[in-house]
């Protein structure tokens, strides 16, 4: 393993807990520990702990703040309230992706993105470069923080023993600030990206005080059957939830209608990098492909690059993400193909080891999570 | 996980287990392993011809997909179906889980193959540990 990886605060910890280790985008992180199906499962019906000190944050201070953040995301922050967050992203002029990300306001000149690690270094000079005519500061405050995601329906219980916050009282996509395990002023966010409830808390990078709270989420979360969970359950729980992942379903060659992200993307707001070019998209008449979901109707997974093929077997498009998904038990896969192909109930083929393999396409989100009872 | 020392091993970490000329094949717990959970086995056919070194089917976990490599050269006389509805059988005891059985045309290319001990120092060197 070169020396050259970079280690979250908690390295040790996933170590000594056995977990299988892989190079995430330069990161040396785990991508399971008990197994990826059961990390999976204890996301869905309990609850999870995920490390993911290895996504970025920078920060807008000062009166420009709210114009820099307009200028440089498609979403609105103007709607937003002090506490609340958003889903957004980072376009390049011709209405592809830098990055997706998370914006929360703190207060009226003061926002934070949350944004992706294998592009933490590209992002923050954008936004840099981006942000340099408005009248505020931008940090990179990502080495400060180590980030956990408690997810799962069980996630509030766990995380409401060790905090003095109302939970129940934080809705989901907003924050809130209280004291964690001992440690004030602490950011919990109802956010994640499991299509799970869950929150992320975001602690300092010490890795003393890293590893005392991950000690006490797993202690606290004991008795629903908690698991540490790796990169692995990530990818397949993002997936069940047809969550975009950075490289996959979206990227700079990509733009926002392709990826079927427009309900983020507020074009009325005023011109921002990225605007014009999507109206002229829009103006053409929309994208010619689309990210569609597709269930495999005979056996066989279709994996992350697989070709797809219309029925008479002439390739159609690539698929962006594909597995089997361990909580709906079927081999699903989001794909971009030809418009005419995204109506419900299209048969498709995806080649597999050369073999066209029946495929369907089906309504995203593949999993949607139950409604509170 | 102790590797049998009456198996032989592929560099591609498959084992086979052979009694005269006849054979059974499977992939290593090591193999196991590093798959993660197995979800998928693409079984060959009885009666198929498989060649020392080729492709004769597949393993694939959750997040990956491996294909197997046959030990010998012969032709495969069973298959083990309950792999297609149970594949985590091979999770739970890789060495027991057989793929297929099959005929050895020539029994003596088997001692090209690892020994246990070899093996095992093989995968050390591999993963670095």
């Amino acid at each position: 393993m070169p020396d050259t990886l970079r280690k979250t605060a908690l390295n040790p910890v996933h170590r000594l807990l056995g977990a299988k280790m892989v190079d995430f985008g330069g990161w040396d992180m785990p991508v399971e520990y008990s197994g990826l199906i059961a990390e999976h499962m204890a996301v869905r019906t309990g609850v999870g702990l995920f490390d993911v000190s290895h996504m970025g944050d920078i920060q807008f201070r000062g009166k420009g703040s709210l114009e820099a953040v307009q200028h440089i995301s498609m979403n609105d922050a103007s709607r937003l309230q002090v506490g609340q967050a958003q889903y957004s992203a980072m376009l390049y002029p011709q209405g592809t992706f830098v990055d997706d990300i998370i914006v929360h306001k703190f207060s009226d000149n003061d926002y934070l993105f949350v944004i992706n690690a294998g592009t933490r270094e590209k992002d923050y000079n954008w936004v840099r470069s981006q942000a340099a005519r408005f009248d505020c500061h931008v940090s990179d405050y990502s080495d400060f923080y180590t980030q956990l995601a408690i997810q799962g329906p069980k996630a509030q219980e766990t995380l409401q023993k060790l905090t003095d916050v109302n939970l129940s009282g934080i809705k989901f996509y907003w924050f809130a600030w209280g004291t964690v395990c001992g440690l004030p002023n602490t950011l919990i966010a109802r956010t994640g990206y499991t299509g799970e409830d869950g929150f992320e808390i975001y602690i300092p990078s010490d890795a003393l005080t890293s590893e005392r709270v991950w000690n006490e989420v797993i202690e606290a979360g004991r008795e629903f059957g908690i698991l540490p969970c790796g990169l692995g359950a990530r990818n397949t729980l993002r997936l069940e939830a047809a969550l975009s992942l950075y490289g996959h379903e979206i990227s700079d060659t990509i733009n926002v209608f392709e990826a079927g992200l427009d309900r983020f993307c507020k074009l009325e707001k005023g011109p921002f990098v990225g605007s014009e070019a999507l109206k002229s998209v829009q103006a053409a008449g929309g994208p010619v492909k689309k990210l569609v979901g597709l269930e495999m109707v005979d056996r066989g997974i279709a994996r992350d690059g697989y070709k797809v093929m219309d029925p008479s077997g002439k390739e159609i498009g690539t698929v962006a993400s594909g597995s089997p998904a361990p909580f709906l038990k079927k081999n699903i896969a989001l794909a971009y193909v030809p418009g005419a192909f995204t109506e419900l109930r299209t048969e498709v083929a995806v080649e597999i080891r050369n073999n066209p393999v029946k495929a369907k396409v089906v309504p995203i989100p593949f999993y949607r999570k139950p409604k509170k009872t | 996980m102790a590797y049998p020392t009456n198996y032989r091993y592929t560099r591609e970490h498959e084992w086979i287990d052979a009694d005269g000329k006849s054979a059974s094949v499977g992939i290593t717990d090591h193999a196991q392993d590093s798959l993660g959970d197995i979800v998928f086995v693409e079984l060959p056919k009885v009666g198929d011809k498989v060649e020392k070194g080729k492709v004769f089917g597949s393993v694939e976990s959750v997040k990956a997909v491996s294909d197997l490599y046959s030990p010998a050269t012969g032709t495969v006389t069973a298959v083990n179906e309950e792999l297609t509805t149970a594949p985590e059988k091979i999770n739970t005891d890789a060495h027991a889980a057989w793929i297929m059985k099959m005929e050895l045309k020539d029994p003596s290319e088997l001692e090209s193959l690892l020994k246990a001990e070899d093996y095992e120092k093989y995968v050390k060197e591999e993963t670095g540990h």
